[in-house]
């Protein structure tokens, strides 16, 4: 299923979408699937798959130890395609996913668009790949229908925002803090009002969705007033999956059980 | 292709670039754009080449190591930023961006340390002018270069110790740059090598530069020749490096970039990320890493905690890629046998970093002869190191 398919759904139901994100191979590469099928059922419309890397420069401890759960259990980016290939097949919603430009740079921009391709990948996001350095890959994923979410934050002007947009396919990942990945507890006055700027700014051009320390339905209530098209979370179900390493079957119902609570705030 | 007009539009060649989280690339733009405007800046060189004179110690001489050229032959010459203040070459950068950053109202620095040298430079320079500073450095490297760590505590700096991945200095930059993405507007990210997204690797290259500069205005001072026939430094991202060779690269002599070889480039744990690696995205910029197949960044060796770092600064990518500089490797044993013969026969005790150039010299002088001349930029001094030299030696010197 595309995107723009899910946003446009999002909108006549007058809701934000609620997208959640978990590292592919954590704990193995074969409960993803399971965890994937339990965040969908809650009411997640959107999986972001985290393709593990050494160095997570724009992630907090968290989705870190995450990170290296999976690493030590030697998944590879081929084994992380092979398994989104079977989300895709099972569940009818969109899958993303996000890495760090090193892995697309190390198999090359052309063959892990291709394999994204042939897995069904809808987008794909770049933490640490600017538009600047990714004009090659914009146009190489444009012509495979993939699309390339950027992002912006409280630092982006509004004039660096309409690049961005420029570049940006399928929705803008607008942070939401300064700061890397992770939950918070409270977001100051100053994440509304940059949310409301880019989100003026962007005036519909493409569906915005916020992430970043969001955990808690009253988070997603806020920020779902502000006008913003789908709110992402990460951490807080990674939180789940680590409290829970040693009982898969508490894991995936506390994962819906969250993912349902989330989603019911985001339904304005 | 002119080596000098490098980076043109961020990059060097294919190499280097701005590849940053959102959240830092205005950073970096406004970065790019206030150096730019001070760089020519009459007052701020002026402060500069007063702080360098008067609290670094610079001009640093150079050298004739006769004692080691009778014993090996050719003519080997030290260039001796080891006399600077601190011991090593790092403090000419630190003063240079600490005071950059004053320029640009930041009250708060950040640093990466590896073996300390960088975070001890920057710890003085932000106690001169009035800075808060903070550095990151690899628990690792905390326990082996813990001379450094209490040195830097002493001048005023909170030292961080890093936890995560291989707990060395690329962890140190992971750190560094979360805390940067966390408090962008109040800090100022003082990077000690030349790595980084762009302008970084531009900015420490030019304030090292002045180390190459010297040496071209004292070399014909002190030698019938004009340029010397072959310049020597160690590469671990590679800023001592840089700035002994950039203003070279126009001229006709041999330029070697030497990276430490660990237990063996064969054996898997190294740091030689020019002679066995492959090209990447690390921290900021396009350049060479140690990488696996699936572009994971590798452990790397070092007994130098210098230079135990899987990238290199993308301007060394470059002029390997012209062909200009030759990379080569230097291992472990090699480096701590040249460290030993450098104090006994010339009576100073070089850095770790610094043994692998030396030891890079010493190999060369036996091949060129008597009549070639050798400079060797002697980045730092090795009291720093006196305790790993002791454990790896039994202390049976």
């Amino acid at each position: 299923m595309r995107i723009s398919e899910k946003f446009k759904e999002g909108k006549e139901q007058k809701r934000s979408l609620l997208i959640g994100f978990i590292t592919a191979g954590d704990p193995s590469i074969e409960v993803t699937p399971k965890l994937a099928k339990a965040l969908v059922e809650g009411g997640v419309d959107i999986i972001e798959l985290g393709i593990p890397f050494s160095d997570p420069i724009a992630d907090g401890p968290t989705i870190q130890s995450s990170s290296m759960r999976s690493l030590s259990n030697g998944t590879t980016t081929k084994d992380i395609l092979d398994m989104s290939k079977k989300i895709v097949e099972e569940l009818d919603v969109p899958v993303v996913l996000l890495t760090y430009y090193n892995t697309i740079m190390k198999m090359g921009i052309e063959e892990f668009l291709h394999e994204a391709e042939k897995a069904g990948i809808s987008g794909i996001v770049s933490p640490d790949l600017p538009p600047e350095e990714g004009e090659e890959y914009v146009k190489l994923a444009k012509s495979k229908s993939i699309n390339t979410i950027f992002l912006a934050s409280p630092s982006t002007s509004d004039i660096r925002l309409d690049n961005i947009i420029d570049s940006t396919s399928g929705f803008l990942y607008m942070v939401s803090l300064f700061g890397v990945t992770g939950t918070r507890d409270l977001f100051t006055d100053y994440s509304s009002q940059a949310i409301k700027r880019i989100v003026e700014r962007v005036n519909g051009r493409v569906p915005v969705a916020v992430g970043f320390g969001i955990s808690k339905p009253e988070h997603v209530r806020n920020f779902t007033k502000l006008g913003v098209d789908g709110i992402i979370v990460g951490s807080a179900f990674i939180k789940i999956i680590e409290n829970n390493l040693d009982n898969s079957d508490l894991m995936l119902e506390k994962l819906n059980k969250l993912a349902k609570e989330l989603s019911h705030a985001a339904n304005n | 292709m002119n080596l000098k007009s490098q980076p043109t539009d961020g990059k060097f060649g294919i190499f280097g670039g701005k590849y940053v989280p959102e959240t830092l690339m205005p950073v970096v733009d406004e970065l790019e754009e206030k150096y730019n405007e001070i760089k020519e800046n009459e007052e701020f060189n002026k402060k500069l080449s007063k702080l360098l004179q008067d609290y670094a110690g610079r001009s640093t001489p150079i050298y004739f190591a006769e004692n080691l050229s009778k014993k090996y032959g050719g003519k080997i010459y030290f260039k001796r930023e080891d006399l600077l203040h601190g011991g090593a070459h790092k403090i000419n950068n630190s003063i240079g961006q600490a005071l950059l950053a004053k320029s640009m109202g930041k009250k708060r620095i950040i640093a990466e340390t590896g073996a300390g040298q960088h975070g001890v430079a920057t710890a003085m320079a932000c106690a001169l002018l009035d800075l808060k500073c903070e550095i990151y450095m690899g628990s690792n490297d905390v326990e082996r270069q813990s001379p450094n760590v209490f040195r830097m505590k002493l001048l005023g700096a909170e030292v961080h110790s890093v936890k995560s991945g291989s707990q060395t200095l690329k962890d140190a930059i992971n750190e560094a740059i979360r805390d940067w993405v966390t408090n962008v507007e109040s800090t100022y990210y003082l990077i000690g090598s030349v790595v980084g997204p762009h302008p970084y690797p531009m900015i420490v290259r030019d304030f090292q530069s002045v180390i190459g500069r010297e040496i071209k205005e004292q070399f014909p001072k002190i030698t019938s020749q004009q340029i010397p026939d072959v310049i020597i430094a160690c590469v671990g991202g590679g800023s001592n490096a840089i700035g002994t060779f950039y203003p070279f690269l126009d001229d006709e002599c041999k330029l070697v970039g030497v990276e430490a070889g660990g237990l063996g480039i064969d054996k898997g744990k190294h740091s030689s990320t020019l002679s066995a690696g492959s090209e990447g995205v690390l921290h900021g910029a396009r350049s060479y890493l140690l990488q696996d197949k699936d572009g994971q960044i590798q452990e790397t060796h070092s007994i130098s905690a210098g230079l135990d770092y899987p990238g290199v600064g993308p301007e060394h990518s470059f002029l390997k890629s012209q062909d200009r500089v030759e990379y080569v490797s230097i291992n472990d044993e090699e480096a701590v046998n040249a460290f030993v013969e450098m104090s006994k026969l010339e009576g100073i005790i070089p850095a770790l970093e610094t043994s692998h150039a030396i030891a890079e010299a010493i190999k060369r002088a036996q091949e060129l002869g008597d009549k070639k001349s050798i400079v060797v930029t002697l980045s730092g001094r090795g009291d720093k190191d006196t305790p790993i030299i002791a454990k790896h030696l039994g202390n049976n010197l």
